[in-house]
């Protein structure tokens, strides 16, 4: 049943060095907080599991707390490279950082696998690419039915799937809605489940299209109003645009990067 | 080049005047997303737009930065979950053209996305990854490619197949299993390149105005096979020109 704690709790109780974390929002929804709360944590040695990897990776990979990337595109949406995420795979600053690449059919295959208890999920994909050469979790299969050659994407388990919502009831039930992305997946294949939300409410009264996950399958709650800036939350807030821009030239170049690191260490929520 | 509209613009207006109406589109950002609005608020407004954030039939009135901008999700029809549209939506073949970038591609009209020079775990350049793009490439009915064209873009082999254009040639897609048709235009800065019926190999079949076939191969990095009489490309029409300057005023004060 999900307990409703301050984030600082959340991240300190579910997020261990070493574990395996999903933190997933695609595009909107992104749980910044959350990612920010573990840098301050100084949590080490994370593999961490994103379908895109955007500036909030870039952050947690420039300070250090990643050892392994399970992705599918790493790049700032719009503008351009994640300088940070380049910087480690290039030159293995400010750790060496390992690689494990799909593309996005295969990253949400491989969520569905998850939450479904599968060991691996079928997709047609991945033939002829360098992927299926350098991901030893992509591997053809033969359909027992007709004979075909498709392709085989292992589960993802995570220890730990981080979410961000519009809003949760007292209870715990956790309601999203708009681009919902992959996070229903996510939280279902994993072990553990933080969610931060923007508002708690007596009652979710019903959304259009909404995604609830009921209260049993949430570890913990936070709420944190904005939590997802500079992404967004529809009903909420807009997409900080400019953010994302200014985030170029800092996440280019090292002492930049240290310095925004510095002033995030020292800002406590 | 000329001083009524830039090299981006008639690429944008080009590869917008590919896309017919009616036909349903699955966008990348960037160059594709440009002119596939630019088709919708010109002469395809029925033209359906489907971005890999799980938004189908999104009807933007400015460019969205990301696949993901709220204003996708507030004008689809319908908006599902990530697997939802990789899965039920794209992989069964329902749509009707991929519409993709390129970091570099290559003259059976593979796309790299992925890594550039040295090898893959230590690359020289490390570029943002696959995407959506393996995918749309293979199960799209046919796949449109919007590129700028450089030496360094457009390469006799890419360094990493990220997304599968015809292979190494006639009968890798079959042999591959991949069921969409493959690249059908690849549509550049400087013209228009098609796969010749037989070879496959990209063939410059169209120009813009005032580049000449000289232009065109110093900037591939392939031995450029060109046909017979490559088409003139009409330049952008001034309806072109004023609806793509609108969506772009709008984007950048949104």
């Amino acid at each position: 049943m999900a307990e409703i704690v301050s984030l600082a709790e959340a991240v300190g109780r579910a997020i261990h060095d070493g574990d395996a974390v999903a933190m997933e929002g695609f595009t909107h929804l992104i749980p910044f907080a959350a990612g920010h709360e573990i840098i301050r944590q100084r949590r080490r040695g994370l593999t961490l599991i994103r379908m895109t990897p955007d500036v909030i990776y870039d952050q947690l990979i420039g300070a250090g707390c990643a050892r392994k990337l399970i992705f599918s595109w790493g790049g700032n949406p719009g503008v351009g490279s994640l300088h940070r995420f380049r910087d480690a795979v290039e030159n293995a600053w400010p750790a060496p950082l390992e690689l494990e690449e799909h593309s996005h059919a295969g990253m949400a295959n491989r969520y569905v696998a998850g939450a479904s208890g599968l060991p691996f999920a079928v997709l047609r994909g991945y033939n002829g690419t360098g992927l299926a050469e350098v991901t030893p979790t992509i591997a053809p299969v033969t359909c027992p039915f007709t004979g075909e050659i498709l392709t085989a994407v292992s589960a993802l388990r995570p220890d730990v799937a981080v979410i961000h919502a519009q809003r949760a009831d007292r209870a715990g039930n956790v309601q999203l809605w708009g681009i919902t992305g992959v996070q229903k997946e996510a939280v279902l294949s994993s072990e553990r489940a933080v969610v931060t939300v923007e508002q708690i409410v007596d009652v979710l009264d019903p959304r259009p299209g909404a995604v609830v996950l009921p209260a049993w399958t949430v570890t913990y709650v936070a709420q944190v109003p904005g939590g997802a800036h500079p992404s967004y939350a529809l009903g909420y807030s807009a997409r900080d645009n400019d953010y994302y821009a200014a985030w170029d030239a800092i996440s280019r170049d090292r002492d930049a990067f240290t310095s925004w690191l510095a002033v995030l260490m020292k800002n406590a929520l | 080049m000329s001083d009524m509209y830039s090299s981006d613009e008639i690429m944008t207006v080009s590869a917008a005047r590919a896309l017919r109406d009616g036909l349903t589109c699955f966008v990348g950002i960037g160059l594709p997303s440009a002119a596939a609005n630019l088709a919708r608020a010109t002469h395809a407004p029925g033209l359906v737009l489907i971005y890999e954030s799980g938004t189908i039939g999104a009807k933007p009135g400015l460019l969205p930065l990301s696949i993901g901008d709220g204003i996708l999700a507030e004008t689809a029809d319908a908006v599902v979950s990530v697997p939802e549209i990789f899965n039920y939506w794209l992989q069964p073949g329902r749509i009707d053209i991929g519409f993709l970038g390129a970091a570099q591609i290559d003259k059976f009209g593979n796309i790299n996305t992925t890594v550039v020079g040295g090898d893959y775990g230590r690359p020289k350049v490390r570029l943002p990854g696959a995407g959506g793009a393996p995918e749309i490439a293979a199960s799209c009915r046919e796949v449109i490619v919007v590129v700028r064209q450089t030496r360094r873009s457009f390469v006799d082999r890419v360094d990493f197949v990220t997304s599968v254009g015809y292979g190494s040639g006639p009968g890798d897609r079959e042999r591959l299993g991949l069921t969409g048709a493959g690249p059908r235009q690849i549509i550049t800065d400087l013209g228009v390149l098609e796969p010749d019926p037989e070879t496959l190999e990209f063939t410059l079949t169209g120009l813009y105005p005032g580049i000449t076939v000289d232009t065109v191969r110093e900037r591939t990095g392939w031995d450029l096979a060109v046909s017979a009489s490559p088409q003139a490309i009409a330049p952008p029409t001034a309806d072109e020109l004023t609806a793509l300057r609108d969506l772009h005023a709008r984007s950048n004060t949104a």
